[in-house]
């Protein structure tokens, strides 16, 4: 479908076919009714002071319908596949030069090393603006090994990054469900309630406790926000990046998270200083002084560690499901 | 002298954000001046003077705050000429959401935030609907979908404007944004220069100082609400 047939379909046409449409005009504050009139004739005879109460010219209101329709049409366009991405090395905070040219690639995890302050934020900033030796550490990234089109910065349609923080709060009055729709929607995805019902099931999956769909979204756990937006951020989100802050231990299968998100052939970029979650990633950059310092391979013998780790990690959990039920914690050999 | 209009409901980050540009402007020794309007009070300027840039400030007191803004901000535009300022801010808080600053020609920029409610994008007038760059922040107080769902409202209402997530405590996205302030527009004067939409008019008996209710007291521009339509809001 091209722009100009819209403007040549019945309103009531729109109203059943293209809802996003209505959406559009009502979000001005103008009243949209069922006719046989196209959309055409429905905005060369919208009264003019009725706009200029609205707070919207005539000329504005189309060029804005135009700009809306077109950003709909590209949503609806499969996303540009990222085969991979460069990390180009520019210099750290005292102009050393990092020497590096880093390939990721889909499905692969990468971890974030390094203390506050010593630059991890700029380098996902850097990646996240698509840096073309234009940020203060002179970073170029590259999309299939070329400069990217400047729409990767710009445009929401093609957000190149999904960021996944460690603040999980809600403030929108909505139940799971009912927010879950509502992201799908503003997404344009076929199908939504299959979508819906998917990541549903996904995030109870890979939540400790379970909840059902009617559940606020500002009364679910830590954990259960958690395993919602990871089952949404696979499910729903169109960037080939997925850039993560810390899972915390906590109400949520890390390691089936993880999984999801590499089937879904993400590129996982995660900040994390948790041993386990470390060991689960390919590679870790350790930052230092604003630079990329050190790569650093996850070697077998370190691997092999983690099934150490993870037993470790599962008597604590033992532990914390023993708090939760209100048992005590005298005797604590056998678990 | 590179000029924006920075406008925004109140509370939305509006002074946070600059403050962050400025830093990132500094960095590339920009010489900045700021103008901040207000209605009654605001210690705003002294948080632009300890960045060291330039700083006046208006306080529309008793009169419409944007009406106040349009009056004055030919004078502030050559002000800062005068004083060398390579970029001038103004800073304005669009009050009734009818209202806006933003100039034709004049790189306008709204600042809004997560917090505010996914239904305030489609309230707010021309501030919104025509600005050119749309800074949204608080971004990390809400999670990624929450922030998605937003930007979408707001892309909604103003599809062709630049969205963008800037923090204005950490900063994040502050340099980026600053990127695009290297190409605002560069002007010496608002000679000539006509606003992108015009402010709701008022003139009437509350406008001239009258405070009794009734409608013996009122004269001038008045409108009445249909209060027999069964689905007014």
């Amino acid at each position: 479908m091209n722009i100009s047939e819209f403007f040549l379909t019945s309103m009531a046409d729109i109203l059943v076919d293209h809802p996003y449409i209505e959406d559009f005009l009502t979000s001005f504050g103008l009243i949209v009714k069922p006719s046989d009139d196209t959309l055409q004739h429905y905005l060369d005879n919208l009264d003019q002071d009725n706009l200029e109460d609205l707070g919207v010219s005539d000329e504005q209101l189309r060029q804005s319908l135009d700009d809306f329709l077109t950003g709909m049409l590209a949503l609806s366009d499969p996303m540009d596949k990222v085969e991979s991405l460069t990390i180009i090395g520019g210099h750290d905070k005292s102009g050393k030069a990092e020497n590096l040219e880093l390939n990721l690639k889909p499905g692969e995890v990468i971890c974030i090393v390094g203390p506050t302050g010593s630059g991890k934020s700029r380098l996902l900033a850097d990646i996240e603006w698509v840096a073309q030796g234009d940020t203060p550490t002179s970073r170029k990234i590259l999309i299939n090994g070329q400069v990217p089109d400047s729409k990767w910065r710009f445009s929401t349609e093609y957000k190149l990054v999904a960021q996944l923080s460690q603040n999980m709060n809600f403030v929108m009055d909505l139940s799971a469900e009912e927010f879950i729709r509502m992201h799908a929607e503003s997404r344009l995805v076929t199908d939504p309630e299959k979508k819906v019902a998917q990541i549903l099931q996904q995030a109870n999956e890979l939540a400790g406790e379970q909840f059902a769909p009617d559940t606020p979204v500002t009364s679910l756990s830590g954990g259960q926000s958690r395993a919602l937006m990871i089952a949404d951020m696979a499910i729903l989100s169109k960037s080939p990046i997925a850039l993560i802050d810390e899972i915390e231990n906590a109400g949520i299968d890390r390691k089936k998270a993880l999984d999801l998100l590499v089937q879904e052939e993400k590129i996982i970029l995660m900040a994390t200083h948790d041993p386990i979650l470390a060991l689960m990633g390919d590679r870790r950059l350790v930052i230092k002084n604003g630079g990329i310092d050190k790569i650093i391979e996850s070697s077998e013998e370190e691997r092999k560690n983690l099934v150490t780790l993870e037993k470790l990690d599962n008597k604590l959990l033992a532990l914390r499901n023993r708090i939760r039920t209100g048992d005590t914690l005298e005797h604590i050999e056998g678990v | 002298m590179r000029f924006l209009t920075i406008s925004g409901p109140p509370s939305s980050g509006k002074t946070s954000v600059i403050l962050r540009v400025i830093e990132a402007l500094q960095a590339r020794e920009k010489k900045i001046g700021v103008v901040k309007f207000d209605c009654l009070l605001t210690d705003d300027d002294k948080l632009y003077a300890k960045k060291g840039v330039l700083v006046k400030k208006g306080l529309s007191g008793a009169l419409c705050p944007d009406h106040y803004f349009v009056s004055n901000i030919e004078s502030c535009v050559t002000w800062g000429h005068e004083n060398n300022c390579e970029y001038l801010i103004s800073e304005s808080a669009g009050l009734c959401n009818r209202c806006s600053p933003h100039i034709k020609e004049i790189t306008a920029v709204c600042v809004i935030d997560n917090l505010s409610g996914i239904g305030t994008p489609r309230k707010i007038g021309p501030m919104l609907k025509s600005a050119d760059i749309v800074v949204i922040t608080k971004g990390d107080i809400v999670s990624q979908a929450e922030r998605e769902v937003f930007a979408s409202r707001v892309k909604q209402v103003n599809p062709g404007a630049i969205i963008m997530n800037v923090n204005g405590i950490t900063g994040q996205g502050a340099f980026e944004l600053t990127s695009l302030f290297e190409d605002a527009s560069d002007i010496e004067t608002l000679k000539g220069k006509v606003l992108r939409f015009s402010m709701p008019a008022a003139l009437c008996s509350y406008c001239l100082g009258e405070t009794r209710i009734g409608e013996e007291h009122q004269t001038g521009n008045i409108r009445k609400m249909d209060l027999q339509e069964g689905s007014a809001e």
